[in-house]
């Protein structure tokens, strides 16, 4: 039947409260989820306060703040704080996004961090990859061609390069894929949306020439047609982009090939 | 514990080939049973109060009963279609898994004929 019982190590803990900044007026709490995979414990939640007079807009520049000034041991990814890389990706007041392009002054309250749901942790706030980027390559995300090289660029008109639109700009954070209750349950399976957006990336581009074989192995009960149409891809994408728009073309295009 | 490599357990056993026909017949049924259930509804309220020969007479009429059967065979389609992708995600032991789809699919099958054969007996006069 479905998982009623919860797997090892999701019970989440009360965790250590940090001392506050002496001397500071304007302070905001951050909870952040922690683990380590170096001891038996459960994971906890630790609770920083940081100076906000001293510390930047971003949510990633409190994180940096409280790695630098209070705690060293606490982990997360980060590259290039602003919003291109995907590194930072985390649950933050309750929705995946990136950490450096969330305003603290935008979430009200205490200022909860957790890792991207439903993936393994490695330590932290730093989930495994490694599946993710797996499927990823399975959609072989690069051009196929079969045709003779031509002597200089691939042309494509205005209108063919506009196709690739709100698909090229996806940063493969992960955000999406991890709100996805699909993906929760049948992630062994199921692509996921940033996948499944960038796998649709390829089928629109005016350049590829393995347009069937790429519907070929995306055309199963799992691997595509797991999406519900639930939309939270949508509606967490810190990009702003709809990758379940971009799945409703694939299935749109898996429906022209047969009537 | 497995050692297979990331790719490996991604590909898996790679695609069905399959999917679009279920997807598609989910969405036609779907439509079709809006009219459908609106008429049958409606034909419902309106038949209230009536006796047993008036109830007969109509599920007799021949346009009622083609009417009837259409709404019988989208309801129970579109029940087993939507109750196999409830399955298919939430439960993943194998056993019980496709233990509760042929059930699934066993008791609509087993119901539509039932409600069918109902609908034509009464057509075609049987006492």
């Amino acid at each position: 039947m479905a998982d009623f019982a919860l797997p090892r190590n999701s019970k989440v803990q009360d965790g250590k409260t940090w001392p506050k900044p002496e001397g500071a007026s304007n302070t905001r709490t951050f909870k952040v989820y922690r683990w380590s995979p170096d001891d038996d414990e459960n994971p906890s939640v630790d609770t920083y306060t940081v100076d906000m007079d001293t510390c930047g807009p971003m949510v990633l520049d409190a994180l940096i703040k409280i790695k630098n000034e209070i705690d060293p041991s606490l982990t997360f990814r980060r590259s290039c704080r602003e919003g291109v890389c995907g590194s930072c990706a985390m649950n933050i007041d309750g929705t995946n996004t990136l950490a450096c392009t969330s305003f603290t002054s935008e979430v009200s309250g205490d200022v909860k961090i957790y890792p991207l749901p439903h993936q393994e942790v490695v330590k932290d706030l730093v989930p495994d990859m490694t599946h993710f980027f797996a499927q990823y390559r399975e959609v072989e995300p690069w051009l196929k061609t079969d045709s003779q090289p031509p002597e200089r660029e691939r042309l494509q008109s205005v209108e063919e390069r506009e196709k690739l639109d709100g698909l090229w700009e996806c940063i493969l954070c992960a955000c999406c894929t991890t709100s996805c209750p699909s993906y929760w349950w049948n992630a062994d399976r199921y692509m996921g949306p940033a996948v499944l957006l960038q796998a649709y990336r390829w089928l629109a581009d005016s350049r590829d020439e393995a347009t069937g074989d790429r519907l070929d192995q995306l055309e199963d009960p799992f691997r595509l047609y797991r999406c519900h149409t639930i939309m939270n891809c949508a509606k967490t994408c810190p990009k702003s982009l709809n990758p379940a728009k971009a799945i409703a073309e694939i299935k749109k295009m898996m429906l022209e090939r047969q009537i | 514990m497995s050692l297979r490599s990331p790719l490996g357990r991604a590909r898996g056993l790679g695609s069905a080939k399959s999917g679009t026909q279920h997807w598609w017949a989910q969405r036609l049924t779907a439509v079709a049973l809006v009219p459908l259930t609106i008429w049958f509804v409606i034909a419902m309220v309106a038949a209230t109060g009536s006796d047993h020969a008036t109830a007969r007479a109509f599920i007799g009429n021949p346009v009622t009963a083609v009417l009837l059967i259409l709404l019988i065979v989208a309801t129970f389609h579109h029940a087993q279609l939507g109750l196999q992708v409830v399955i298919e995600d939430y439960v993943h032991k194998k056993p019980v898994e496709i233990g509760l789809l042929l059930f699934v699919k066993g008791a609509a099958i087993v119901l539509a004929l039932a409600a069918i054969f109902a609908v034509l007996s009464i057509a075609f006069g049987g006492s």
